[in-house]
């Protein structure tokens, strides 16, 4: 079942509607709920390589519903160190809990002081309120 | 910009909740829950579709049935009042102008139901070759069309049984509608033409009865489990009725347009054909991916019920036969997918 709208003010988002929790010089990465809501029941993760670059902006990872397609921008910089196989499995993980069981790769940050530039929760509602 | 067309049930997929897109120059519901809960509910038990947006031409006169002859590629003279008829209305290169449902309202009455998208086209290709004695007209804002379909689809409308292709005056709780023995799903059910004025309370009838409300998502990937051609994709007017598949709707002894055309692809062999395959690894095809091996897709996506890619694509003939492997190129990544007979699913395979 798919989740309730939420934003936890404890991750850090970019404006593709990614989000990143930043633990020291690691992070995990995901989609929003905007993200998984706007896309619908997920049916395919096509996830990177571990051990991978990620480029901050740029693409690293598709995810696929039934009628579309959408690129996974990176919120930040660094090197893929795992890739939830259980989203790869069973994509749909994503939409019954897109910032818990269903985060899509962990990575080691190259920039730390990347994430420091990315919205929090509060201005990424406003920007989902301007662009949403 | 254009302004958006609405069926006389725009108001209930609002209410609904469903989340509407642009689909032919109409607001369409694409889905309301989300696509595959919908879909599996049409192969499990029953869903209703509003494909109001279709178009209805009617075609009367004296000469209507000799005149649907000469344009329409399966045989017209098989009809009577009360059989429907599937049927392409083809170009003189033997391309598919469209693809419709032809019904034998009387002797010398026909409605023809055809896709949304071609309701125009079809319209001015029928009036310009319309004879002395035959009227051709739109009566498409006249009407709503509802899809119920599933295996429970009869038993939840009240319905008795009949066979595929036919159609008959009803009533489902006093509304009156026309019950057309037809559908885009490969399940059993009917399509309720009705009045435009009396569409929103039938639709409330029918959800009240426990059948559930499907957009255009679902109603794309049924047909597509079943190989049912879409226009605009797997079928256009530059591509022709036997490299389709589609000649079992042709009957070539009857001289309609581009019959001669289509006689000598079918002597000849056609170049390619349309076939049917799922991927044997991760990926989901889409419309106009390259198949590796010759041609491209044009239509793909995820199957509900195999969850897997599957897709229709046209490619050289000499690979069309089942189990022949094929290459997608899934955004510059090769992926194998393996050529199946049609249907790519059927109810006892489940």
């Amino acid at each position: 079942m798919a989740a309730a709208e939420s934003y936890p003010d404890d991750l850090r988002y970019h404006p593709e509607h990614d989000w990143a929790r930043v633990e020291g010089d690691e992070a995990t990465l995901g989609i929003t709920w905007f993200a998984q809501d706007a896309l619908g029941e997920l049916v395919h993760f096509e996830a990177p390589q571990e051990g991978a670059a990620l480029t901050k902006d740029q693409a690293y990872a598709e995810v696929e519903s039934v009628k579309a397609v959408s690129d996974v921008i990176a919120p930040v910089s660094g090197e893929v160190l795992e890739v939830n196989r259980a989203v790869a499995d069973a994509p749909e993980t994503v939409n019954d809990d897109p910032y818990g069981e269903g985060w899509l790769v962990r990575v080691r940050l190259s920039d730390p002081g990347q994430a420091d530039a990315l919205m929090d929760v509060e201005a990424y509602k406003q920007h989902l309120a301007e662009h949403g | 910009m254009q302004t958006l067309l609405r069926t006389p049930l725009y108001d209930r997929h609002v209410a609904l909740g469903a989340r509407l897109v642009p689909f032919a120059g109409w607001e369409m519901p694409v889905q309301y829950e989300g696509v595959i809960p919908e879909h599996r509910a049409v192969r499990r038990d029953a869903g209703a579709f509003d494909v109001s947006h279709m178009g209805e031409l009617v075609v009367e006169g004296p000469g209507a049935r000799a005149f649907l002859q000469s344009v329409l590629s399966n045989d017209v003279e098989r009809l009577q009042p009360g059989l429907a008829q599937y049927t392409l209305l083809t170009n003189e290169q033997g391309g598919i102008v469209d693809d419709l449902i032809v019904y034998e309202l009387g002797p010398e009455e026909f409605l023809l139901i055809v896709n949304a998208s071609n309701r125009e086209p079809d319209f001015a290709w029928l009036r310009e070759r319309e004879p002395d004695g035959v009227e051709v007209r739109d009566v498409s804002d006249d009407y709503a069309l509802i899809a119920v379909q599933g295996p429970r689809a009869l038993e939840r409308l009240e319905l008795p049984e009949a066979p595929a292709f036919t159609f008959a005056e009803g009533q489902l709780d006093g509304i009156s509608c026309t019950v057309n023995r037809t559908g885009y799903t490969g399940e059993e059910g009917v399509e309720l033409l009705v009045a435009a004025e009396a569409a929103p309370e039938l639709w409330d009838r029918i959800l009240e009865r426990g059948v559930v409300p499907c957009g255009l998502g679902a109603r794309d990937t049924l047909r597509l489990e079943v190989c049912y051609p879409l226009h605009g994709n797997d079928i256009t007017p530059e591509t022709d009725a036997i490299s389709a598949g589609l000649g079992w709707v042709c009957a070539l002894d009857t001289g309609f347009t581009g019959a001669d055309e289509l006689r000598r692809i079918k002597e000849a062999g056609p170049e390619r054909k349309l076939a049917a395959f799922v991927m044997e690894e991760a990926g989901i095809p889409r419309q106009g991916m390259p198949i590796v091996e010759g041609g491209e897709v044009t239509s793909g996506s995820h199957s509900p019920m195999l969850e897997r890619g599957i897709g229709l694509g046209y490619v050289p003939a000499g690979l069309a036969q089942p189990e022949t492997e094929l290459t997608i190129d899934v955004r510059g990544k090769p992926r194998r997918a393996r050529v199946v007979k049609k249907p790519i699913y059927s109810r006892e395979e489940r």
